[in-house]
């Protein structure tokens, strides 16, 4: 009963600080959508495209795409300095019969770009050798057709030539195939805004009870410390939920971002990092004496985590700056979360993730109840 | 007037290498006002708290009722109002009542009646419904003192209760505590106001983490030779 009172308040004072919900709710929103602006106007990139030992058909038909230009390098090496001095954002080399793309890959859009410029291109000529072929094939139909015996030979010949379709093989400078830098930082993105808003929140709400000394009358009641700690969960664990819900809703239907999993497990795993970033934001608020030190902790506690959470590729670091990642909350949901979104992937393959965050609540949850014996000693 | 509802028995509390009780012996009875004075950093609100188990002895007991200290049930009975408001601003004054109500277990109809009487005690029944940020500085003192009183406690800790009220309502809140005090409930107050403390049935006088006097104040008067409680005080501090 007296978890629900509580909830009841906190929620009843959160409702009523406009500007607090405001922050919580439209922030992530804002924030959001300038960030799809700025990542996904790729309406008209202009890409510049250098080519080492290309056809000169391919060449022209690549030439001929919008906002595609080309340069003709000597050698790769060539090419590849002009890559590195950002002259160009790929290369595209022809090896044999084979095609090797280089791109730059510092943006996503461009390196789309690219590939839709060569894929058009290859069909391009590809329609045009096909033509040349047919023509060919039909004078040979018409020879064939007088020398019977040897034309099913020949026929076989033909047809391996015209199946050994050239490969295309893709590297990146930086970064990989996953497509673009929003959609991959989106389901990150997410659960940070859940953290950061609820941590902080959560945080200065205690703080406020402490040093208000509401705390103190609170725990003049016979009310029990885990019944404080789970009201508290309670209450925030709604207000992650609704937000969680508004985030998703803006992305999918605001920014079309398409999630291929069920919505309502990026709702759960988000409320699970809610929990996790309120019992931190209650435990870190014991150390602070003011807004201001609660404020501090930002740059400490919240900042890094973006580092690790995945948003730069973890696989390119340091072992042992690999492993402070095992440590970040976001990490753990932002994995989850990315599966759901751009995977689809069900409940099972996310319980590893989800399994940590619990470990992380239960150790924390604990914390903080065993920690409100400061100030009050049953 | 024999149980003792607050007994402290050579009470001893350290914060650090300081010492803030040295030896506290004080019993409040029941049906009995008891107030605290003494000078800033006297220590008196370390035995409020010690009292009320948010801090535990470093020797001695602290019992009350009968139990010692911490105990988190026997905080059902006791009534405490700290020095600061500590009330919810975003929440109305009828808001904050109802939930140190529900904190204090009390049932909902009990709840309702609870607080159309405590509000009346304390002037505030027309201003119930007013967020608490709204309030003047003298009304936020009422609504915590009448959080106190809610569910009629057996003992009441009053940390400087009147700070900020005006003469008028302060007799109102001291007749009530009186007549508090009339069924066989106790009250333990601190207080800075000197003509407050006559008011009260014994005055212990903290000085130096020791309780230098304790007794009925005209008691304390004839010891000290002095007319007031005031000069009671400037006499122990050695002032006069």
């Amino acid at each position: 009963m007296r978890i629900i009172s509580i909830m009841n308040r906190v929620l009843k004072e959160l409702f009523r600080d406009k500007r607090t919900l405001a922050l919580m709710f439209l922030a992530p929103v804002l924030i959001l959508i300038l960030l799809s602006f700025i990542f996904n106007s790729n309406s008209t990139t202009d890409v510049d495209i250098a080519t080492v030992s290309m056809p000169s058909s391919l060449n022209s038909n690549l030439e001929q795409t919008k906002h595609v230009s080309v340069t003709k390098y000597d050698t790769k090496k060539a090419a590849k300095k002009a890559l590195k001095d950002d002259k160009v954002d790929a290369i595209i080399q022809k090896k044999n019969n084979d095609y090797d793309l280089t791109y730059a890959n510092t943006d996503s859009t461009k390196t789309v770009a690219v590939k839709m410029a060569f894929k058009n291109a290859m069909t391009d000529t590809t329609i045009s050798t096909l033509k040349s072929k047919l023509t060919l094939a039909s004078s040979a139909l018409t020879k064939v057709q007088s020398q019977m015996p040897n034309a099913s030979a020949n026929n076989n010949i033909q047809s391996k030539k015209a199946d050994s379709k050239p490969r295309i093989t893709n590297h990146y400078v930086y970064g990989d195939s996953n497509t673009g830098f929003f959609d991959k930082i989106l389901p990150i993105l997410i659960g940070f805004f859940v953290f950061f808003f609820v941590f902080l929140i959560s945080g200065m709400a205690l703080l406020k009870e402490r040093t208000s000394g509401t705390l103190d009358r609170l725990l003049a009641t016979p009310v029990k410390r885990h019944e404080i700690v789970f009201g508290y969960m309670a209450s925030y664990g709604i207000l992650a939920v609704i937000q969680t819900i508004i985030i998703v809703m803006v992305t999918v239907w605001l920014l079309g971002i398409q999630v291929v999993g069920n919505i309502f497990y990026v709702i759960l795993i988000n409320l699970v990092l809610a929990l996790v970033a309120l019992s931190f934001g209650i435990l870190v608020s014991t150390f602070a004496n003011s807004e201001f030190q609660m404020m501090q902790f930002i740059p400490i506690l919240v900042i890094p985590q973006i580092f690790f959470s995945g948003i730069i590729p973890l696989d390119s670091m340091a072992s042992w700056v690999k492993d402070i990642s095992y440590i970040i909350p976001i990490k753990y949901s932002g994995d989850a979360a990315t599966r759901v979104i751009m995977q689809g992937q069900g409940l099972s393959s996310l319980g590893s993730d989800i399994g940590v965050l619990l470990i992380f609540l239960v150790v924390l949850t604990f914390l903080n109840i065993v920690g409100l014996k400061r100030y009050r000693k049953v | 007037m024999t149980d003792t509802t607050i007994s402290l028995k050579h009470l001893v509390k350290k914060f650090g290498n300081q010492t803030v009780l040295k030896d506290i012996d004080l019993d409040v009875y029941t049906g009995e006002i008891v107030g605290l004075i003494g000078p800033s950093g006297a220590g008196k609100s370390t035995v409020i708290k010690t009292a009320l188990g948010m801090e535990v002895a470093d020797g001695g007991v602290a019992k009350v009722f009968g139990e010692t200290m911490p105990n988190r049930q026997l905080l059902a009975n006791i009534g405490y109002m700290a020095q600061t408001d500590a009330l919810y601003e975003d929440l109305s004054g009828k808001e904050n009542m109802q939930f140190f109500a529900a904190m204090k277990g009390l049932s909902k109809k009990d709840t309702a009646e609870e607080i159309k009487h405590v509000a009346n005690v304390v002037d505030l029944t027309d201003d119930l419904n007013k967020r608490v940020s709204g309030y003047s500085g003298g009304m936020m003192r009422r609504l915590s003192l009448a959080i106190a009183l809610i569910g009629q406690p057996k003992l009441l800790i009053l940390d400087e209760p009147t700070v900020g009220i005006d003469p008028a309502l302060r007799r109102q809140v001291w007749k009530e505590l009186q007549h508090i005090r009339d069924e066989d409930r106790s009250i333990l107050i601190t207080t800075h106001v000197m003509d407050e403390a006559e008011l009260t049935d014994k005055v212990a006088l903290l000085l130096d983490g020791k309780v230098m006097a304790f007794d009925k104040p005209d008691v304390l008067k004839m010891q000290y030779e002095v007319d007031s409680i005031e000069n009671v005080f400037l006499k122990a501090e050695g002032v006069l």
